[in-house]
């Protein structure tokens, strides 16, 4: 298992924890899926004020590591300040950092990210990027100090599944030691499956869990699918081929008349 | 401030929206009634002064669980036999083109609608007309105004008998009374551990250039947001839903969600007086089910979230009989500490 800034989780699903019906219905999805990271957002304003900790509370309570974001911050001072705020908050160097750059696609501004990453890893935080599957920018995120790598696997709440799987792919084959994270646009298990089928080390997701009908049952699939794409993967699959190639040979058999 | 009352039956700390229900409920079935309030006028530090007002049981199903539809369903009539401020409308819900998807999902979610194109959408709102394919229509949904109802709530107190202590800052585990209820709101998280914020931020605009009917609801992936019309060519633009209860000024971001749903439903909204900005936290539980939960003498009415006005009927409804037979279990009660 690949291990993330030292911690190797045995189930490498990231949760994202907006827009459940109820704490008390993420607490179970937590539960259910056996999640052991979970991604909050940091909304500025709610981080002020003695009550706004309550919720904070319930999140701590799952007993799972948290790996704060950046959402919604589209600039590098933005993402910098909400990072040390977050790390105030939740006492932890993990930053899932997310700069956006385009409000439609919600696409990362990858120029700003790797000049906010550097920023951060300068200052002892565990940086995880939100990027593109580009691999000269994954490149320079390395270079600024990132050991880990989310590439979106489609835009932010698409639930569209892995637009690029070339790309992915390509960026797998390129950073082999480098834990990689498909972070965004995943909306079925299956889409998650195929991700770390391919050698991926995780999935981050929200949306798929949080809006499906029961979001104890959808996180439960997507553990399970992610399971059994690791198993593929170890298992070393099969090459696809043009022709058909019998399972059972041909030659030999007795004709009948 | 009078003397907390030992002759009254019952005493209710809080006149927010449940608090004044469970008050009329009570006088309704005979119980003597006191209530106090810290602010120095009804609603005036209530978040039930922010709300909607929307009586939309079959809409919120689209995230709320089960009891909040079921329960909510008493909510029309008992507000209409209360008060006479209901509008009974229907909701409208439509998405702009693109998020298309949305609609699919909200009409997956929940019940009691039917589907509407554009021209039956321009039928019920004629301001609307060309601007939305497609919508559901929630014929049997109602809506109020809430500031109007908490009044009608107060002034049927003070008109069956009961007191009203406004100004009133009480401890309710310290009054000398044998009934209490306690209807603070996010006040009592103190004593309700489980008892968070979640915040909402609303404006109220003023249009002479649109008339809606009716609440209509605006999907999008990121911010649902709602219109609600009011008297006067006001309407009260709603609602963020942000973790946390810190209750400092609108943030610009919010009033841009807002005013951008308000701006895509219909763009004569940008030239719409700014009325009001109002911000609160809604008092919840985990589940963001309403609870009752007895401790001792006192009965906690609390945790109506994002439901004030849906859930206030049916709460008051189970508080009262929780009041009159001690042995009762209304579904909503929890006897331990929540």
């Amino acid at each position: 298992m690949a291990s993330f800034y030292g911690f190797e989780p045995k189930n490498p699903l990231f949760l994202g924890t907006a827009q459940y019906p109820s704490p008390a219905i993420l607490a179970d999805a937590v539960r259910r899926s056996g999640a052991e990271i979970v991604t909050v957002s940091l909304r500025r304003e709610a981080a002020n004020g003695g009550a706004g900790q309550a919720f904070w509370g319930l999140i701590r309570e799952l007993g799972v590591r948290v790996l704060p974001n950046t959402a919604g911050c589209h600039t590098v001072k933005e993402a910098v300040t909400t990072a040390e705020m977050a790390r105030e908050v939740f006492g932890t160097d993990w930053i899932k950092l997310e700069l956006i750059g385009e409000d439609d696609t919600l696409q990362p501004d990858v120029i700003a990210l790797v000049e906010a990453a550097r920023i951060l890893a300068d200052d002892g935080f565990q940086v995880f990027p939100y990027t593109t599957e580009d691999l000269v920018v994954a490149g320079r995120l390395l270079d600024a100090g990132c050991e880990v790598l989310m590439p979106w696997g489609a835009p932010i709440g698409s639930g569209r599944g892995l637009n690029n799987p070339y790309g992915l792919r390509s960026l797998r084959q390129h950073f082999p030691g480098v834990p990689l994270v498909v972070d965004a646009g995943i909306g079925l298990p299956s889409h998650a499956a195929q991700a770390i089928e391919m050698g991926y080390d995780g999935i981050l997701l929200n949306t798929a869990v949080a809006k499906a009908g029961d979001p104890a049952a959808m996180a439960e699939a997507f553990a399970l699918a992610i399971r059994a794409g690791r198993l593929a993967f170890e298992a070393q699959p099969m090459e696809a081929r043009d022709m058909a190639a019998p399972s059972t040979p041909v030659m030999g058999k007795a004709f009948l008349a | 401030m009078s003397n907390p009352s030992r002759d009254a039956r019952a005493v209710i700390v809080g006149a927010g929206v449940v608090g004044l229900a469970c008050a009329v409920e009570l006088l309704d079935r005979g119980v003597s009634v006191a209530l106090h309030e810290r602010a120095s006028s009804i609603g005036g530090r209530a978040c039930s002064w922010f709300a909607g007002g929307m009586l939309a049981p079959w809409c919120e199903g689209e995230s709320a669980e089960e009891p909040v539809v079921r329960l909510g369903q008493e909510a029309a009539a008992w507000w209409e036999r209360q008060t006479g401020e209901v509008t009974r409308q229907g909701t409208l819900v439509v998405a702009p083109s693109r998020d298309q998807p949305e609609l699919r999902r909200f009409g997956q979610r929940t019940d009691h609608f039917e589907e509407v194109d554009g021209e039956a959408v321009a039928r019920l709102e004629p301001d609307l007309a060309g601007r939305f394919s497609r919508g559901l229509f929630f014929a049997r949904e109602a809506h109020l105004d809430p500031r109007r109802a908490l009044a009608a709530l107060a002034a049927k107190v003070l008109a069956q008998g009961g007191a009203i202590h406004l100004g009133s800052a009480v401890e309710p585990a310290e009054l000398d009374a044998e009934t209490i209820l306690d209807c603070r709101g996010l006040a009592a998280c103190e004593v309700l551990p489980r008892l968070r914020g979640v915040r909402g931020e609303m404006l109220i605009l003023k249009s002479d250039e649109i008339r809606l009917a009716r609440p209509v609801r605006l999907l999008h992936p990121r911010i649902p947001l709602y219109v609600v019309p009011r008297a006067d060519g006001h309407f009260m633009v709603g609602a963020t839903m942000i973790e946390g209860g810190a209750r400092n000024r609108i943030s610009a971001r919010s009033m841009l969600e807002l005013l951008g749903a308000a701006y895509a439903l219909h763009p004569a909204f940008a030239e719409a007086e700014i009325v009001e900005t109002g911000t609160d936290a809604r008092p919840a539980f985990p589940d963001n089910l309403p609870r009752l939960v007895r401790k001792g003498r006192v009965l906690h009415v609390n945790g109506l979230y994002r439901h004030g006005f849906l859930l206030s009927p049916a709460m008051a409804r189970m508080a009262a009989d929780a009041v009159l037979d001690p042995l009762a279990k209304p579904e909503m009660l929890h006897d331990l500490a929540a």
